[in-house]
């Protein structure tokens, strides 16, 4: 009895983790991207996700108050609309903020991305209003696994939708970046710039279409989290996008599986020590984990090590 | 962006490339201007405010076609400015620039226009400028980048407060300790790190911030958590406290020196403190670059590889970078305690880091003038756009992409090295090698 109920547990403790982590790993995906890429760190790909979170929330309101009822046409239609929006959102930004200065110092663009992440919020602030804003739950019920007296083990609708829509869209990605025409011209792109751009690749366009896909991902997870939590309000975006970029770098950064891995790890540390230890100290243990993993691994666990050519 | 600028771009094409922006900017305006979620007691409600979509696309068509025809005239008329050079005479005053600064500075206080609020304006600012000059030794000089400088900043606040409320110690002996503690943490920091480079490196300082934050914020019982510390002691000159009152067996100022007491005596001595730590800092960073260890900073900046095989060992460099900067970080975070009387977590967040490192890349990195000017456009800017209240931050992270932009630099962006070959130097080499 308290063996099973010991393994229950740690298997609640790993769906919650799995389903953090699912999340992460989605905002993830754009900062691995952006940096493959362009080398750069976008510092308001955690801003994306919150404005993602925000379209999904009126969208929802708007649907609700146009009287659908049906659960899976509100979800394709808040996903879609949320994902156009914000693609528009991610697309501009790069064409204001980064691509001016792209052959500028390094640090040029990161500072610029600190100012786009403060412009954003501030923008989201002014016109949403500073309150949180709670949505009614749209998914409700769930899966019982198993159920032994008070304890019981199981999955909620929501937790389901969106680990098994995470592996889609994962499944999905790695076959635009593997097979596609888009996906070649971006791995060409990433290894040398200027010769892909020699060879016909429209350079622009392939950066561009990079960040509109991660954006695009991000505002997925925007309407996750407005799911899973039922509130947002402007500020979410920080700490989301700290963790996934956390997470994006113990993947090791640039790639894309590495940025999967690095999701579902900080997902799962995050779920695990504050279902064991202490929750108030989750964000220290995977900063640490971060920290060790790095000294261990300095390029990540699935990252190319930098060679320096003399 | 780096198209060759045709001399005369066809009006259409602006004017296609305008209406591009207008619908754009619409698409972007219409989930946030044009629909409102309000909180109504039976929940969300969205309010649309469709106006402002096609408001926001004229304001953007218009700006975007003004800056398309006008940016081929500008660009011609600034460009003879470009090759423009300071006036001999300029450079010859140089070397008096900073004394001269701080007499300025140094003066502020006294003069009729100083109240309250520009003393202590005054005081953040060079809080900040200390703050940055300490960056700037890791960031600027070492090219180390760092995302939690915030930590060093709590760490010589927090000791500071710890110490004089706990222990009772005085203002000076904190200030030290927190200069120390802070330096002492940064080599512990930077020792197992070394090896990390670039990007990997700045998230784990960005995870070093995060950690000392969320430390100090939980651990109740030794930093108060949330609730942070409070009744922190005053600076004194020589024992003299600049109270209405003296405390048990201690004098005012007022007392020893007859002048009358008034408030802001605390307030302007504070601030000829930061003054002066400041101005040492900026000095000592001055000579330092002049020295062995400076110079192998700017080296290690410029070329690890090459820096090894000239024998420079970069573990020993990096860390004396970021000790040196630590310390300056710990000394200006206790002037903070001290100022505020008062230190919690929310003053160190990694937005505190953020804005430190803006500070050294806005100035141009590397360069000491640049941190001061750029320490005051952060501190005063802001201040500027009070009556514009809610806009403000949104004005200043604008005018961060917008400086960027214009000059992706820093404002002071001679990246000089300290030393080059003297010209007699020089010469010999040259005719060594031909």
């Amino acid at each position: 009895m308290g063996f099973t109920l010991a393994v229950g547990t740690f298997l609640q403790h790993l769906i919650n983790g799995l389903t953090l982590g699912a999340i992460y790993g989605l905002i993830a995906i754009g900062y691995t991207m952006v940096y493959g890429i362009i080398r750069m760190i976008n510092f308001a790909h955690g801003e994306i996700y919150m404005i993602g979170a925000f379209i999904a929330v009126t969208t929802f309101t708007l649907l609700l108050g146009a009287g659908v009822t049906s659960v899976p046409l509100a979800l394709v239609i808040v996903l879609a609309v949320s994902c156009g929006f914000t693609a528009v959102y991610g697309w501009s930004i790069e064409r204001v903020a980064y691509r001016p200065l792209r052959t500028a110092p390094k640090l040029a663009p990161f500072i610029s991305a600190i100012g786009m992440s403060i412009v954003l919020q501030n923008f989201v602030m002014l016109t949403q209003g500073a309150r949180s804003k709670s949505l009614p739950p749209v998914m409700t019920g769930g899966i019982t696994l198993w159920r032994d007296g008070d304890f019981s083990l199981g999955v909620t609708n929501i937790q389901l939708f969106i680990i098994l829509l995470t592996v889609a869209l994962m499944t999905g990605f790695t076959l635009v970046i593997n097979r596609t025409a888009l996906g070649r011209a971006q791995r060409a792109c990433e290894q040398d710039r200027t010769m892909a751009a020699l060879l016909g690749i429209n350079v622009d366009r392939t950066i561009s279409l990079t960040f509109v896909l991660g954006a695009g991902l991000a505002a997925v997870a925007g309407v996750m989290v407005t799911l899973y939590y039922g509130v947002i309000d402007f500020y979410i975006g920080f700490l989301a996008g700290m963790k996934a970029f956390t997470a994006a770098v113990l993947g090791g950064i640039g790639s894309l599986p590495g940025a999967m891995l690095g999701g579902l790890l900080i997902g799962l540390i995050e779920a695990f020590f504050s279902g064991y230890v202490s929750s108030a100290y989750k964000d220290v243990a995977a900063f640490s984990i971060l920290i060790l993993v790095l000294v261990v691994r300095p390029s990540g666990l699935l990252g190319r090590p930098d060679i320096e050519k003399v | 962006m780096a198209a060759p600028a045709s001399p005369s771009i066809p009006f259409a094409r602006n004017l296609r490339e305008a209406g591009i922006a207008a619908a754009i900017a619409m698409a972007l305006a219409i989930p946030f201007l044009g629909l409102r979620t309000v909180n109504l007691d039976q929940g969300l409600v969205v309010q649309a405010n469709l106006r402002y979509v096609p408001l926001a696309g004229l304001v953007v068509f218009l700006g975007r076609l003004v800056l398309g025809l006008l940016a081929a005239p500008l660009r011609r008329a600034v460009a003879p400015l470009a090759g423009l050079k300071p006036p001999a005479g300029a450079q010859r005053l140089r070397p008096y620039g900073g004394p001269l600064l701080i007499l300025a500075a140094a003066v502020l206080p006294f003069l009729p226009f100083a109240n309250r609020y520009v003393i202590d304006l005054g005081t953040t600012a060079l809080i900040y400028i200390l703050l940055a000059t300490g960056l700037n030794i890791t960031v600027g000089l070492a090219g180390l980048l760092d995302l939690g400088f915030a930590a060093f900043y709590a760490i010589g606040a927090y000791t500071c407060a710890l110490t004089t409320t706990q222990l009772h110690w005085g203002f000076w002996p904190a200030l030290a300790a927190g200069g120390l503690a802070s330096s002492l943490f940064a080599v512990l920091l930077s020792l197992p790190i070394l090896r990390l480079r670039g990007d990997y490196l700045a998230i784990v300082t960005l995870g070093f911030g995060e950690i000392t934050r969320i430390v100090i914020l939980n651990w109740q019982s030794l930093t108060g958590g949330p609730n942070g510390v409070s009744g922190i002691a005053r600076p004194t000159l020589f024992g003299l406290t600049f109270d209405r009152r003296a405390p048990e067996g201690g004098h005012t100022f007022a007392e020893m020196t007859g002048i009358a007491y008034a408030p802001e005596q605390r307030l302007i001595f504070l601030y000829l403190v930061i003054l002066a730590l400041t101005a040492l800092a900026a000095y000592t960073v001055g000579r330092l670059r002049r020295l062995p260890i400076g110079r192998a900073w700017e080296a290690l900046r410029e070329d690890e590889i090459a820096c090894r095989s000239l024998g420079i060992n970069p573990t020993m460099v990096k860390v004396s970078a970021y000790a040196t900067g630590a310390l300056m970080g710990g000394l200006a975070g206790c002037v903070f305690a001290a100022r505020q009387g008062f230190v919690s977590p929310e003053s160190f967040g990694f937005m505190e880091s953020a804005t430190i490192l803006a500070i050294v890349v806005l100035g141009g990195m590397g360069s000491q003038a640049g941190v001061i000017i750029a320490a005051l456009f952060i501190v005063v800017l802001p201040e500027l756009a009070r009556s514009f209240a809610d806009y403000r931050m949104l004005a200043f992270g604008l005018a961060m992409i917008l400086i960027m932009i214009w000059k992706p630099g820093g404002l002071l962006s001679g990246r000089t090295p300290t030393i080059t070959l003297s010209a007699r130097k020089a010469k010999s080499m040259a005719e060594a090698t031909s």
